[in-house]
């Protein structure tokens, strides 16, 4: 059995629980591991409960796990909240200097996290340090190595050196107190290069490798270190980061300047997208390749801010009135995240339309390790966008000419004779608006026909597990990671399942679902959300209803063991 | 040189015969035929409304938006391409009521544009209804027991921070020309707010109406850098109302602020993939 080591680290929001679940991920990444790491927190600044999973694998994995093995309390909530997920072999680290006495649960392991910061430079401002230094012994991580982690974070200087010195007294009281640590140690082996990063910001790297120069955006939780990101590399990208008075403009703006020929994007969560259905058919009916990320949490309305939920799928197929067409992509994993940017960007510009990106606060503030990705593999593909020297000698330009692809070559107004004309309004092939009705069912059917060309793009499912099996899960997004492990533990135990999974939402891929049902004998949809909005698509797409579907959406993502519990016949 | 002519459009004007707006067009036509740029480098952005139609009856990059939305999409294209001269054009039931957060915010942060709002304080396009400026007790169809107080643009947009701030006839196109034109010299927010008679559905603020109130500020010893004067000729609304510059100031733009427009156009930026490279070693 390969290593894999959960530790939850759970505290109130200000005590530093992301920073010390973010270090101690970024250690074990570095001493080799596979991660997934995700957080749980509150729409609060200081106070309630927060937490923090890092899950450490011998092999690549994609979710979290319900099982605790070393459980990091900086208070008694945290004890009271997850003493009991503790494994048996398990270890409680606690600060017995806020908690007392933990009761019966696991080994438990006091470390006056207090008194010990009070004897380092920075004293309590550095106490999760030394709760990192406490958990980085206690699973025997290569200390240099974690040190490392902590001198990267903070630095040279006081703070990096004070931090270091927290992080030494917490690993020496280990030491002493309790000097075999846990099993299996997580002594660094194996490849320690890959990168540890959240989904925001694989979406945030993709975008800029993609040559997306513009982004406006209103902060939405769980959107907003998708801009914070981007707006921290800007000067050395050369990126502009708007962030406007609400979501309307930023849609707007990002029209404005795809038009003017920028690679552009925005990024909300499904309440900033209800604001900009407007602007996106606009980008519809003006044929302007943009980007726009949704990354969904628990709705309707405000919903539950910082909890995560898979409900914006019918709504973004459908978002805008009237008819256009649009791409809809499903990133399934963090690496995902980055290349559907790509996808999305080149798709925006070939077929001249928006492309929405639709993630979930699981996946857009989970962290994973993926092999650096490969940058020669990235792609610019602009479409048919007119040179300067071409669009120059387009006198009789029409920006929105009448083609049998549907896709009118694109000049950009960048001076030449080549006036760009486009309108919200129906318009003529030169883009000047018009009210007669042969116009208007021409131009109807040539942004229609762009679909013809676009089905092809989005025609491949993911499929794991045996071709035939006696359940067929279906899946689509984030839940791919929780969704495979799930088909492998029930494999082992032999059980036939397989999954088909979706990344790419729209055009529906028909044929490949078509294929992979087949001969499927009873098939569930698995989606965070209540009422099944893929096993409805799947019965408009392809006709086929399903037998059941697996819910969830009580703010949480799905974890294996929640969905294998959940399988025909083993149902809870 | 360019000539007038260049700005000949080929669409039939939609406007009713006697509208304020034939006026604008002239104005803005001479305005950018005097500074000598060509179509080509200039961008219209418009709105919805019979204002929002303008950049269709003349020669120029036009990117024609939704209803209020003008604004901001003149933004995104002016930071794309800080080459273009970006106009952008409307109601003020665009700019000032559905556009009305974009408007404050524009003149707040100074982005380089200028913004022209045909003012005719009523909705016409919609055949007649009470707009954000109808005169107090103005009565429509939606508003039978006569308006609500109306908003104050030009105070507003010095209020917020405007940079540039002025007020144009429609029946006076030489002084409105002259206007736009400084509007467009202007390095940051333009706001010309342009009286703009309705022959349709406003009879109460006629050409007839307006002639008789309407003084130029520049032959009245108006100091434009003053801006407590600035405020007080902003309030000014009855027997005498002045056209004119009210407010000028020089300061720096958003675009000024932003670096990465210091390395040239930002269509022209490089797109090469691998400018990530450094920035993917920072995650390991």
């Amino acid at each position: 059995m390969s290593v894999d080591v959960n530790v939850m680290v759970g505290g109130e929001a200000g005590q530093g629980v992301q920073a010390l679940g973010h270090m101690l991920a970024k250690a074990l990444a570095r001493s080799g591991f596979h991660i997934f790491a995700d957080q749980d927190y509150e729409s609060r600044v200081r106070g309630g409960h927060n937490f923090f999973r890092v899950r450490a694998a011998g092999v690549k994995v994609g979710a979290v796990s319900e099982d605790v093995d070393v459980l990091v309390a900086l208070n008694r909530e945290t004890i009271d909240l997850h003493g009991r997920k503790v494994s048996g072999g398990g270890v409680v680290l606690y600060d017995s200097d806020a908690t007392g006495d933990t009761g019966d649960v696991g080994n438990s392991l006091g470390l006056p996290l207090k008194k010990l910061a009070d004897r380092t430079p920075l004293k309590k401002l550095a106490a999760n340090t030394v709760a990192l230094g406490a958990v980085a012994r206690l699973l025997n991580c290569d200390p240099g190595i974690a040190e490392k982690v902590v001198g990267d974070q903070f630095g040279e200087g006081e703070v990096g050196e004070g931090n270091v010195a927290a992080f030494r007294a917490g690993h020496e009281y280990v030491a002493s107190h309790f000097p075999a640590g846990v099993q299996p140690d997580l002594r660094a082996r194996g490849n320690g290069d890959r990168m540890l990063l959240t989904g925001n910001e694989a979406m945030a790297l993709g975008a800029l490798a993609a040559g997306c120069r513009f982004v406006a955006a209103y902060p939405m939780t769980p959107a907003t270190s998708i801009m914070e990101y981007m707006a921290s590399r800007a000067e050395d990208l050369g990126v502009v980061v708007v962030q406007p008075e609400d979501e309307i403009a930023a849609i707007n703006m990002v029209v404005g300047a795809a038009y003017a020929g920028a690679r552009a994007m925005t990024a909300t969560s499904g309440g900033g997208f209800c604001l900009m259905v407007e602007g996106l058919g606009l980008a519809g009916i003006t044929e302007t390749p943009i980007v726009v990320v949704d990354a969904q949490r628990a709705s309707p309305a405000i919903g539950l801010p910082t909890r995560t939920e898979q409900s914006d799928l019918e709504f973004v197929l459908h978002a805008s009135h009237g008819e256009f067409p649009r791409a809809v992509l499903a990133p399934a994993s963090i690496e995902d995240c980055f290349w559907a940017m790509v996808t999305a960007f080149n798709l925006a510009d070939r077929y001249q339309l928006p492309v929405i990106v639709l993630t979930d606060q699981h996946l857009a503030s989970s962290y994973g390790t993926a092999d650096r990705f490969d940058l020669s593999q990235v792609t610019v593909d602009r479409g048919l966008l007119l040179s300067e020297a071409e669009a120059a000698r387009s006198g009789d330009y029409r920006r929105h000419r009448i083609t049998e692809s549907g896709i009118s070559p694109r000049a950009l107004p960048l001076g030449g004779s080549a006036l760009v004309v486009t309108d919200a309004d129906e318009h003529d092939e030169e883009g000047h608006m018009i009210e007669d009705a042969e116009t208007r069912t021409a131009m109807m059917l040539k942004r229609l026909r762009k679909l013809e060309g676009l089905r092809k793009e989005t025609s491949d499912v993911m499929i794991h597990g045996p071709v035939e099996a006696d359940v067929t899960l279906l899946g689509w997004g984030s839940t791919y990671g929780a969704l495979r492990e799930a088909v492998d533990t029930a494999l082992q135990q032999a059980l036939e399942v397989n999954l088909v999974h979706l990344n790419e939402l729209w055009p529906f891929p028909v044929q490949a679902v078509t294929r992979a049902l087949e001969n499927a004998r009873e098939t569930y949809t698995v989606e965070n959300n209540a009422t099944g909005q893929l096993a409805r698509l799947l019965q408009c797409e392809v006709g086929q209803r399903v037998t059941g579907s697996i819910l969830k959406f009580d703010g949480r993502p799905f974890s294996p063991a929640y969905i294998l519990d959940r399988l025909p016949g083993r149902e809870v | 040189m360019v000539s007038l002519k260049d700005y000949e459009g080929t669409v039939e004007p939609a406007w009713c015969q006697g509208c304020g707006n034939f006026g604008i067009l002239t104005a803005l036509k001479r305005a950018l035929v005097d500074l000598d740029i060509a179509p080509h480098q200039v961008l219209m952005v418009s709105g919805i409304g019979q204002a929002g139609k303008l950049p269709h009856y003349t020669r120029c990059h036009v990117l024609n938006e939704l209803h209020g939305r003008a604004v901001p999409a003149a933004i995104g294209a002016k930071i794309a391409n800080s080459d273009l001269v970006v106009i952008a054009v409307g109601g003020e039931g665009d700019g000032y009521g559905e556009g009305g957060n974009h408007f404050l915010h524009a003149v707040r942060r100074n982005h380089d544009m200028t913004y022209l709002v045909h003012n005719n304080q009523v909705y016409a396009l919609t055949k007649g209804q009470t707009s954000p400026t109808s005169d107090l007790g103005f009565v429509t169809k939606t508003t039978p027991q006569g308006a609500p107080r109306p908003l104050n643009p030009l105070a507003v947009a010095i209020a917020a921070g405007g940079t540039f701030v002025a007020r144009g006839f429609a029946g006076d196109i030489d002084h409105l020309s002259g206007v736009i034109k400084e509007a467009v010299q202007h390095r940051g927010f333009s706001l010309v707010d342009i009286l703009q008679p309705c022959v349709s559905f406003n009879h109460r603020n006629t050409f007839a109406w307006y002639r008789e109130r309407v003084y130029r500020l520049e032959s009245d010893g108006h100091d434009p850098d003053d801006r407590a004067a600035a405020f007080g000729k902003a309030q000014e609304w009855g027997e005498r109302i002045p056209i004119g510059v009210v407010y000028r100031e020089e300061r720096a733009t958003f675009e000024d602020h932003l670096p990465a427009l210091k390395r040239g156009l930002l269509v022209r930026a490089s797109m090469d993939p691998g400018l990530v490279g450094p920035l993917l070693d920072e995650f390991v």
